[in-house]
C-alpha cells in the first residue's frame, strides 16, 4: 500500500470489511450489501467518535440506498470548516466507486472536476478495484475524501477561496 | 441579419434606460423587443434549410448532398451505400470526440443517432471542435441536436440529458437502446452500433455493462489526458475481451486506464487529437456497418511518435464481469454453427466471382486479412493464452499488490459474517442514531 499515509492506512485496516458483491440493480442481494455498508459505516464512525476525530455523517436519502447525503468538515487553525457531502450510488457499483462530491466546493479548486466531484490520487481506483468487493462507502470516504480534505481545505482558507461561517456572519453585520 | 437583429436589441435596451419612467411607452419598446426576438428566432431557421431528401440518388449535381457519398459505390469500394439509411447508432457522451463523430455520422447520411450526455456547453470546451459560443449554457445533447438537424434534416435524432453511471439514467439507457420502433425487421435489439466517447473509467464501465447484457457490439475510444495519445476499439461480447477483462490502455501504453482522469479542469485537451481519434472512430463504424475494408479491433494513436499500434484482444475467462461469462459461453457454444457457416462461404468465394474481378485493385489487401485471419485460426489456443497471459500480467504489475490488506480482509470477512443479520432498517437506524449523537 505505497502512496498512502500511515494513519490513513491504520485507520483503513480497522474498518469492517464487506463481502456481498452486489449492486443497485441485484434485488435482495443489494439489501444484504446495504447492511453491510451500514455496518461499516456505523463501525467507522463509533471509531472515529471514539479517537475524538468524528468528521463526517452519512446517510442514504432514498429508500433504494442508490442517493446518498450528508455532511463533512476539517477542523484547520482550530476553526471548523463543515461542507455539504452526496454521492451517488453507480450501476456497476461496486465494481466502480461512488464519485464523492462537495457540491459547495465546486469552482474553487483545481482538485476538482465539474460538479463538484473530488479527484482521487492515482492509488485510489486500483485498490479500490483490487479490493472489490471488500470495500464499502466507508473505505471511499477514508481513503478518498479524508485525504482531500487535509490536502485542500487547508489551501482553500489559506487562498481566501473559502471563509469561515462565523468570519461570513461578522462580515455581513459590519 | 442576426448580428443586426442583436444590436437593434441592445439600441431598444438603451432607448429604454435612457427615457425617463413612462409606462405607455416603455410598453410598446417591450413590444418591439419582443418583436425582434421573433425575427431573430425566424432568421435563425429560415434561411439555407435543405429539404429532407427521400431516396439517396447519385446523381453529381450541386443539390445532391449524398452525390460524393454514393460515389463510393460506383468505384466499387462500398456495395450498397444507401443501407447507411436503415442503422441507428448510440453516440453515449458528447464531448470533444462524441460530437465530431455526430456530426460525421450525420453529414455521412446515418439513419439514426441516439445522442446521451448530462454535461451542458461551457465557454472551457471552445478548444474543442463542433459547439459554438453561442451555445454556452445549453445542455450539448439540445446543442447538439440543433446544429445536427441543421446539417442533415434527413437524420432521425434522439437527445437524452441523463447521466448512464446513475440507477435511473441506466435503466433509461438501456431502454432506449432496445427500442426497435425505427426499424422493427432488424435483428438484436435497437441499435446497430454503440459508440462510447466517454472521458471516465465509471462511464466506461457503464456502458460495458449494458452492451455485455443486450450482447450488443460497441467500439470504445479514448484520449489521454495529457492529450498526446488516443485509441479506439471494438469491443463484440464474448468474442473479443470486454473494458472489464482488460482496459485498453493498460494493454497500449502499459497505463492504467483507472488512474487516468477525466477531460475538464484535471485535464488537458486538443481539438486535433480529438478530431483524429473521433475520425477514427467513424473510420471503423463506417467499416463496420457498410461491410467493407479491415474493422480494427484496436487502434492506437500516440500523437508524439505518430505511432499507430494494433492488436487484438482475446476475453479474459476471469473476467469479474458476470455478463461478459455469459457472452463467453454463449461464443464457445456456438462454434460449430460459425466453422460451418465459415466453410460455406469460403467454398462460395472459391468459386469465380464475377464481381471480384472487376475491382482487382482492391484484392491485394482483402488476400492479407484473409491469411491473417488463416495464421490466426491455425494456431488458436497457444496465441491466445500467451495473449491472455501477458495481460494479465501487466495487469498485475499496474495494480499495486497490498498482502497487508489481503491477509487483514479474509479475517475480516469471516468477522462480518460472523455478525448477527439485522434488518436493514434496524441498521440504518443505528447510524442515524449515531450520526444524532
Ligand atoms: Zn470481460
Amino acid at each position: 500500500m505505497e502512496g498512502w499515509d500511515p494513519n490513513t492506512k491504520s485507520t483503513l485496516t480497522q474498518i469492517p470489511l464487506l463481502s456481498t458483491k452486489a449492486g443497485p440493480r441485484d434485488g435482495a442481494a443489494w439489501t444484504q450489501r446495504l447492511k453491510e455498508e451500514y455496518k461499516s459505516l456505523i463501525a467507522y464512525t463509533s471509531m472515529n467518535k471514539s479517537k475524538d476525530n468524528d468528521w463526517f455523517r452519512i446517510s442514504a436519502a432514498n429508500p433504494e440506498g442508490t442517493r446518498w447525503i450528508g455532511k463533512c468538515w476539517y477542523v484547520h487553525n482550530l476553526l471548523k470548516y463543515e461542507f455539504d457531502l452526496q454521492f451517488d450510488i453507480p450501476v456497476t457499483y461496486p465494481s466502480t466507486a461512488p464519485e464523492i462530491e462537495l457540491p459547495q466546493l465546486d469552482g474553487k479548486t483545481h482538485k476538482m472536476y465539474r460538479g463538484g466531484k473530488i479527484c482521487l490520487t492515482v492509488h485510489f481506483k486500483p485498490l479500490w478495484a483490487k479490493n472489490c468487493p471488500r470495500f464499502g462507502i466507508a473505505h471511499a470516504l477514508c481513503l478518498g475524501l479524508a485525504p482531500w480534505l487535509a490536502a485542500e481545505v487547508p489551501i482553500l482558507v489559506d487562498s481566501g477561496m473559502i471563509k469561515h461561517k462565523d468570519d461570513i456572519a461578522s462580515a455581513s453585520e459590519s | 441579419m442576426e448580428a443586426e437583429l442583436k444590436e437593434m436589441l441592445t439600441d431598444l435596451d438603451t432607448l429604454k434606460r435612457s427615457l425617463p419612467d413612462h409606462p405607455s411607452l416603455n410598453s410598446s419598446i417591450d413590444k418591439m423587443q419582443l418583436r425582434v426576438e421573433h425575427l431573430t428566432n425566424l432568421a435563425k431557421s429560415a434561411p439555407g434549410r435543405r429539404l429532407k431528401v427521400k431516396d439517396m440518388s447519385a446523381e453529381v449535381v450541386d443539390s445532391n448532398p449524398y452525390s460524393r457519398l454514393m460515389a463510393l459505390q460506383r468505384m466499387g469500394i462500398v456495395e450498397n451505400y444507401e443501407r447507411i439509411r436503415e442503422f441507428s447508432v448510440a453516440i453515449v457522451g458528447i464531448g470533444g470526440v462524441g460530437s465530431v463523430a455526430a456530426e460525421m455520422l450525420t453529414r455521412c447520411g446515418i439513419g439514426r443517432l441516439l445522442l446521451y450526455d448530462y454535461d451542458k456547453v461551457e465557454l472551457a470546451n471552445m478548444n474543442r471542435l463542433f459547439f459554438r459560443p453561442e451555445q454556452v449554457g445549453m445542455t450539448k445533447t439540445d446543442a447538439a441536436v440543433q446544429t445536427l438537424s441543421d446539417i442533415n434534416p434527413d437524420v432521425v435524432l434522439e437527445s437524452y440529458t441523463l447521466n448512464i453511471t446513475t440507477l435511473q439514467g441506466f435503466e433509461t439507457f438501456m431502454s432506449s437502446l432496445k427500442n426497435k420502433t425505427f426499424c422493427p425487421s432488424k435483428q438484436g435489439i435497437g441499435v446497430d452500433l454503440v459508440l462510447s466517447c466517454v472521458d471516465n473509467y465509471e462511464a466506461r464501465m457503464v456502458v460495458n455493462q449494458a452492451c455485455n447484457e443486450l450482447n450488443q457490439t460497441w467500439m470504445e475510444s479514448g484520449v489521454s489526458e495529457d492529450a498526446v495519445s488516443g485509441h479506439i476499439q471494438l469491443l463484440i461480447p464474448g468474442e473479443t475481451a470486454c473494458f472489464a477483462c482488460a482496459p485498453p490502455l493498460v494493454v497500449a501504453s502499459g497505463v492504467d486506464e483507472r488512474t487516468l482522469k477525466r477531460e475538464g479542469v484535471c485535464a488537458a485537451s486538443l481539438p486535433t487529437t480529438m478530431g483524429v481519434v473521433a475520425g477514427l472512430l467513424v473510420q471503423n463504424t463506417l467499416k463496420y456497418l457498410l461491410k467493407f475494408g479491415y474493422v480494427s479491433p484496436y487502434l492506437g494513436y500516440n500523437a508524439l511518435k505518430d505511432y499507430f499500434p494494433t492488436m487484438e484482444m482475446k476475453p479474459n475467462p476471469q473476467c469479474s464481469n458476470a455478463a461478459c461469462l455469459e457472452r463467453q459461453n454463449e461464443y464457445i457454444l456456438a462454434k460449430p454453427a460459425r466453422d460451418a457457416a465459415a466453410k460455406a462461404k469460403k467454398e462460395e468465394a472459391s468459386e469465380p466471382d464475377s464481381l471480384k474481378d472487376k475491382i482487382n485493385v482492391l484484392d491485394d489487401s482483402e488476400r492479407n486479412i484473409t491469411l491473417l485471419q488463416e495464421s490466426e485460426t491455425s494456431l488458436p489456443k497457444s496465441a491466445t493464452l500467451s495473449l491472455i497471459a501477458s495481460i494479465t500480467i501487466l495487469m498485475e504489475g499496474f495494480v499495486p499488490s497490498n498482502p497487508e490488506v489481503d491477509s487483514l480482509a479474509d479475517a475480516q470477512i469471516r468477522l462480518s459474517l460472523a455478525m448477527e443479520v439485522l434488518d436493514l432498517n434496524l441498521i440504518k437506524q443505528r447510524l442515524d442514531h449515531l450520526n444524532a449523537l
